[in-house]
């Protein structure tokens, strides 16, 4: 028996909120990462609920490129945060707004 | 030599280019004179040859144009630099070169172990360059030219002496005023030349004249011009309302007063209305206007002399009074009366000027008549010619004022009226009184001055020779206008040398009087009488009883009090137009509209958008959260929005 | 004809001339000096090449070269040079090593930049003087602001900084109006000619059959930023500022040259692209013309500051240009031109003297000099001579181009008043109370102010850069005819262009003949 697409969809959508109401309430910049991770990871899981839906092998694919992606965003956004660590010994976001006017 | 023409002009220029560059390096005096003045000398001559030249010509034929080169070339203005030779610009010439000569010759003298001799005859020279375009010029813009050039050489000879002090202000300051009233003057000139170029299609004098006659132009069109031209006119020769400068000019040394202002460029606004006598005639209002203004210039400027102390400042004002004359003979139509004037006042004048010089050469500078007084046995050529000019001036025949100045009075009281003709007779009444008040105040009665400090003495031959020159003009120079009753058959030469050029403008205005011989000798005699009575009270006042006019002067102060202040009319210039401009440029366009409406609209606008900017700029908190919240609130409208319009 | 390409060499000598000098060693600063005079000085012998070969009977474009730029928009790299550019090239070659020798001692810092970025304001100038295509002239239009604006944002004095940014902005809002005017006029020229372009003279083809009121509109939007560059009363505030601020060469190039971009444009531009608004608005911009020039020159009356003088002079000076150029007739639009180039000698000869003098006192304050002609002889002479050219004296250039234009306005037909002259010709009289007005309180009356004792006279190099621009002055006061000659035939033809029949017959000026 086949798990209808719908399923899929919904735990990806799911996961994709979880991810937003993360980055938008969690301090931890850490946290906001990870959430940020896991929103992508939901992207993941819709790509390749259609690739395997419509028998097509490009949204494989192309969950390979975001996961490349995602690893360069890692190491360069993790390098950022300890970046900012260093300077500031806090990873608390509401506190990191020095960009602005 | 018509042929030439063009070396008068170039001569002076040559004397002025040479003294100007190599002046301050040659510094010796004889050689910087002897080129500047040696430039004059054969310009006049070249006139004198001119002139033989063209009496030898038939009358019709004596009008010769000498084109140099083109100046100006677009659409129909097409003016060259070019020289009209006629009977007019000869006579001008004449008394320029020739009179400028002897004053150059005399300046060599006067201006001896000056710092800046070399600076003077550079002025001077090209004075003379300027006034010979002036006078040549066969077109308007080349007589603007000269117009413009003989003012600025005016500017910087009142200014000669930079760095003096004269009367309340400076010398410097006596310059601009000179060459600012004049601009004011050129203004209407510049006018008059627009109208000129729009009407008749040109500004070649041939061709405006021909055309004045032929073109059919209304006459309030002629008003117009002749008025503008009148304007410039009034500035360069010192007439109301534009009279302010030519007393201030007298902060310039004394030749450059006899030269400039009292022989040639003052009489440069005569020559010109001369010149345009056919729009003059075609304008009958005009003629009018120029005079009123010239008889009550005349009669204003001498009731000012009568007070006067400065001795240079007696001969400016009757300088001025001596222009309303011939402005007064340019509006009742006797024009080369006009001219015969300008050429008899340019001798006696220049001599009055240069005579104050010698005196005041002597007198180790000191300018105030009343610290002088029995100047006669020092110097005795200078008080003879002195005498000689004075007697001419008051109008005393046989010298030369007399026939110049009885034919002006003659012709005001024939073409305009006996009410002209009184003022005028007054005027030289008052004339003959001031004259003779300074010649009896500097070489009769008592020394004033002390006798110790001060050893008056006779100039050096440089200067007396020019003296005695002028005194033989002052004296004889009369006798070529004689009165057309006395000459018999020949007529007055003057008047009939000139005729030609005045023929189209007598003919229009048609006011051949017709009255009778006896009016005209009864008239003469009464000025003649006029002139006596004038020297007779100064010398009752002056000499005789000298008291007599210092109770006149306390009896009538107030009026005293006006004369002696010139009507106060600087002050009231310098109230009611020179104030108000300066004062509101600076207060209300400069730092007012300018700093405070018109930059501070634009400071304005942009401080607004500066505003603006810093007010939607909080929006940036710079907290990563919120950005994205707002992404996200925008992502689900759109989303928001495609569902609903799909379904 | 031959192809030429004079005009592109006389664009690349600066350009190359400014690429080399990053190479040179800034230490070096007297070879910098003399690098930078000597390419200005080819330039100026390669455009006097282009003036030798110029054909004065002929008012079309010459030298015209024509290369495709960007294809796909049909922009090309169009440059040649008629009448009124070739008056304005000569006088840019000539200007340009003069002010660069007039800052030999003047500059003291960054000299090797400072010839950078003269050189290529150079190539600025020229561009914008020989671009017949409307993109290439946009693009050097706008690039031009951006050596001025170091210039004197980095050598200027005191404000510097707010007067370059004034300048800066200024100017650049003004042309970003012209550049909506263009892309609408270029889109509306592709309906016509079924093909994109930005060439100019297919676009004077176009230009006139825009319908009247849009026109008007176009014609606006150009005006303004020319306004502004010239500038017309109420536009000049930057002015001031820009002049004060900017050190002498600045000031030179920008009152010779830089200001006659804006009537440059009024010629080349608003009149044959929009003559049926150009006539509108004639009278509308004579007026400010007009009140431009009592204003600037009742302003400059009563300044203390000798720069800033000289500064609103231009304000006066440049409305007589405006004036002869909307009096539309031959007599105006010659003097309009000849007083172009007069104002570039007097006032840049004014500016020259100004920063000559404040380099020995480091003042400028009038009121700190007084009897300077005793110590210093030539400079008051040069003084005189050059206020004398400005306020017009017969005999020297201004009078000849001030002449031109009252006498063309009183009888202009499309002006149709004599106010206009009335009015202007009060300026002759102010400029000669401002100008003697300071040379008395400068020059003449007893040395007050004893620091100025000790000044000497101008040096050789000082008047190695005043005598040339004195030929010139001299020249065009006596002989004029060799530079009116040059732009004859142009003005004449924009003349026919904008006063044509056709036009004033649509306007209700005219009668239609029956």
């Amino acid at each position: 028996m086949q798990i209808p697409i719908e399923y899929y969809l919904i735990l990806s959508a799911f996961m994709f909120s979880v991810g937003i109401v993360g980055v938008l309430t969690r301090r931890n910049a850490i946290v906001v990462f990870m959430s940020v991770e896991l929103m992508l990871n939901s992207a993941n899981l819709t790509l390749i609920t259609f690739s395997s839906y419509l028998g097509d092998a490009t949204g494989q694919l192309f969950v390979f490129f975001v996961m490349a992606v995602a690893a360069a965003e890692a190491a360069v956004g993790l390098a950022i945060i300890i970046a900012i660590f260093r300077n500031k010994l806090t990873v608390n976001i509401d506190e990191i707004n020095i960009l602005k006017w | 030599m018509i042929h030439l023409i063009y070396l008068t002009v170039l001569f002076p220029l040559f004397g002025f280019l040479f003294n100007g560059i190599l002046g301050p390096k040659i510094k010796n005096e004889k050689v910087i004179g002897i080129i500047g003045s040696g430039t004059i000398g054969i310009a006049f001559i070249i006139a004198v040859g001119a002139l033989f030249e063209t009496l030898a010509l038939p009358v019709d034929q004596r009008l010769t144009i000498i084109t140099l080169f083109q100046w100006i070339d677009v659409a129909g203005l097409n003016i060259h630099f070019a020289y009209q030779v006629d009977q007019l610009s000869l006579v001008m010439s004449l008394v320029v070169t020739g009179v400028g000569f002897i004053i150059h010759v005399y300046s060599i003298g006067y201006m001896h172990g000056d710092k800046s001799f070399w600076r003077f005859f550079t002025y001077l020279n090209l004075f003379i360059f300027a006034m010979m375009n002036l006078i040549l010029a066969d077109n308007f813009l080349l007589l603007f030219l000269g117009w413009e050039g003989v003012g600025l050489c005016s500017y910087l000879l009142i200014g000669f002496w930079y760095d003096r002090k004269f009367e309340k202000s400076t010398t410097a300051s006596a310059g601009l005023k000179a060459f600012i009233v004049n601009r004011i003057g050129d203004f209407g000139f510049l006018l008059g030349m627009f109208l000129i170029y729009s009407t008749f299609g040109s500004l070649i004098f041939t061709d405006v004249f021909s055309r004045a006659l032929s073109f059919n132009v209304p006459e309030h069109i002629f008003t117009l011009i002749a008025i503008f031209l009148f304007i410039g006119a009034t500035g360069k020769s010192a007439q109301i309302p534009l009279l302010v400068w030519l007393p201030d000019a007298m902060a310039g040394p004394t030749p450059v007063s006899a030269l400039i202002h009292a022989a040639t460029m003052v009489t440069a606004g005569v020559y010109m209305v001369a010149r345009c006598s056919i729009i003059y005639a075609s304008a009958p209002t005009a003629m009018m206007v120029v005079a009123v203004i010239g008889v009550f210039t005349a009669f204003f400027a001498a009731t000012i002399g009568l007070v006067q102390n400065d001795i240079k400042k007696v001969l400016a004002y009757s300088t001025i009074s001596q222009l309303g004359y011939m402005f007064l003979a340019l509006g009742a139509g006797a024009f080369s009366a006009g001219i015969f004037h300008v050429m008899t006042h340019a001798f006696f004048k220049a001599l009055l000027f240069l005579g104050a010089g010698s005196v005041i050469h002597s007198m180790h500078d000191v300018q105030d008549i009343r610290h002088y007084g029995g100047l006669k046995k020092y110097m005795p050529i200078t008080y003879g010619t002195f005498l000689v000019a004075a007697t001419a001036i008051s109008g005393i025949p046989p010298l030369s004022g007399f026939f110049s100045k009885d034919e002006i009075l003659w012709y005001s009281y024939a073409n305009l009226g006996i009410v002209f003709w009184l003022i005028g007779v007054i005027t030289a009444l008052l004339t003959a009184f001031y004259m003779f008040r300074l010649y009896f105040l500097t070489f009769e009665g008592k020394e004033k001055f002390d006798s110790h400090k001060t050893h008056p003495h006779e100039s050096p031959k440089l200067m007396t020779v020019p003296l005695i020159a002028l005194g033989v003009l002052s004296a004889i120079g009369g006798f070529i206008g004689i009165p057309e009753i006395f000459s018999g058959d020949h007529g007055n030469l003057f008047h009939t040398w000139l005729a030609p050029v005045f023929k189209s403008a007598e003919i229009k205005l048609m006011n051949i009087g017709s009255h009778s011989h006896f009016e005209e000798i009864l008239f003469m005699a009464i000025s003649i009488v006029a002139g006596v009575a004038g020297i007779y009270y100064a010398w009752y006042a002056y000499l005789k009883k000298p008291a007599v006019a210092d109770k006149t002067a306390s009896r009538f102060k107030g009026a005293y009090n006006i004369l002696l202040n010139k009507y106060f009319l600087d002050e009231a210039y310098e109230a009611s137009v020179v104030n108000p401009i300066v004062k509101g440029s600076e207060n209300i366009l400069w730092k007012i509209a300018d700093n405070r409406i018109i930059d501070g609209t634009i400071n304005n606008l942009a401080k607004l958008v500066d505003n603006i900017s810093g007010t939607i700029k909080k929006i940036q908190t710079g907290v990563a959260q919120s950005y994205a919240l707002v992404m996200i609130l925008g992502v689900l409208i759109a989303l928001l929005w495609l569902i609903i319009s799909y379904s | 004809m031959e192809q030429s390409y004079l005009l592109t060499y006389l664009l690349a000598i600066p350009l190359i001339g400014s690429l080399l000098l990053i190479f040179i060693n800034k230490e070096k600063e007297q070879l910098v000096k003399y690098f930078g005079l000597a390419v200005s000085l080819i330039a100026f012998v390669i455009s006097l090449i282009i003036y030798f070969g110029f054909d004065n009977q002929s008012g079309d474009f010459q030298f015209v070269e024509k290369f495709n730029w960007v294809r796909g928009l049909n922009i090309s790299y169009h440059v040649g040079v008629d009448g009124l550019s070739m008056l304005l090239i000569l006088l840019t070659t000539f200007l340009t090593p003069l002010t660069l020798l007039s800052s030999w001692n003047g500059i003291k810092k960054r000299v090797k930049e400072f010839t950078f970025f003269m050189l290529i304001l150079e190539l600025g100038m020229l561009g914008v003087f020989v671009s017949l295509d409307m993109f290439l002239f946009y693009v050097f239009w706008e690039a031009m602001l951006i050596p001025m604006y170091f210039i004197i944002g980095i050598w200027g004095y005191d404000r510097r900084i707010y007067a370059s940014i004034k300048f800066f902005i200024y100017t650049m809002a003004g042309s970003l109006l012209m550049l909506v005017a263009i892309i609408w006029l270029v889109v509306y020229s592709a309906n016509i000619l079924g093909g994109f372009t930005t060439n100019l003279l297919d676009l004077y083809k176009t230009g006139p059959t825009i319908d009247k009121s849009i026109q008007g509109f176009l014609f606006l939007a150009f005006a303004l930023s020319f306004a502004i560059k010239v500038p017309i009363f109420p536009f000049h505030t930057w002015l001031p500022d820009a002049h004060v601020e900017a050190p002498t060469a600045g000031s030179v190039i920008l009152a010779g040259v830089l200001l006659k971009m804006g009537t440059y444009g009024f010629l080349r531009f608003n009149l044959p692209l929009f003559p049926q608004a150009s006539l509108d608005y004639a009278v509308l911009i004579s007026v400010l013309a007009v009140i431009g020039i009592i204003y600037g020159a009742l302003v400059a009356m009563v300044q203390t500051d000798m720069k800033k003088l000289v500064a609103y002079s231009s304000v006066s000076h440049l409305g007589f240009v405006i004036l002869g150029i909307f009096a539309l007739n031959q007599e105006s639009v010659q003097g309009a031109v000849i007083q172009m180039i007069n104002h570039g000698l007097s006032t840049g000869a004014l500016f020259l003297l100004v920063g000559m003098i404040y380099e020995r006192t480091h003042t400028r304050k009038i009121s700190d000099y007084g009897g300077i002609a005793k110590i210093v002889p030539f400079f008051s002479f040069a003084l005189l001579f050059t206020s004398l050219s400005s306020i017009g004296l017969p005999g020297l250039n201004g009078f000849i181009g001030e002449f031109l234009i009252l006498i063309g306005a009183f009888k202009s037909t499309v002006l149709n008043s004599w106010w206009f002259t009335v009015f202007a010709a009060t300026g002759v009289i102010f400029a000669a109370v401002y100008l003697l007005w300071m040379y008395k309180k400068v020059v003449f009356g007893e040395v007050t102010n004893h620091n100025l004792d000790s000044i000497t006279d101008l040096n050789l190099r000082e008047k190695l850069v005043l005598i040339p621009i004195f030929v010139f002055i001299v020249w065009i006061g006596i002989y004029p005819s060799t530079f009116l000659n040059v732009s004859s035939k142009t003005s004449e033809k924009i003349i026919k262009l904008v006063t044509s029949p056709q036009n004033q017959i649509e306007l209700g000026k005219v009668d239609a003949p029956k």
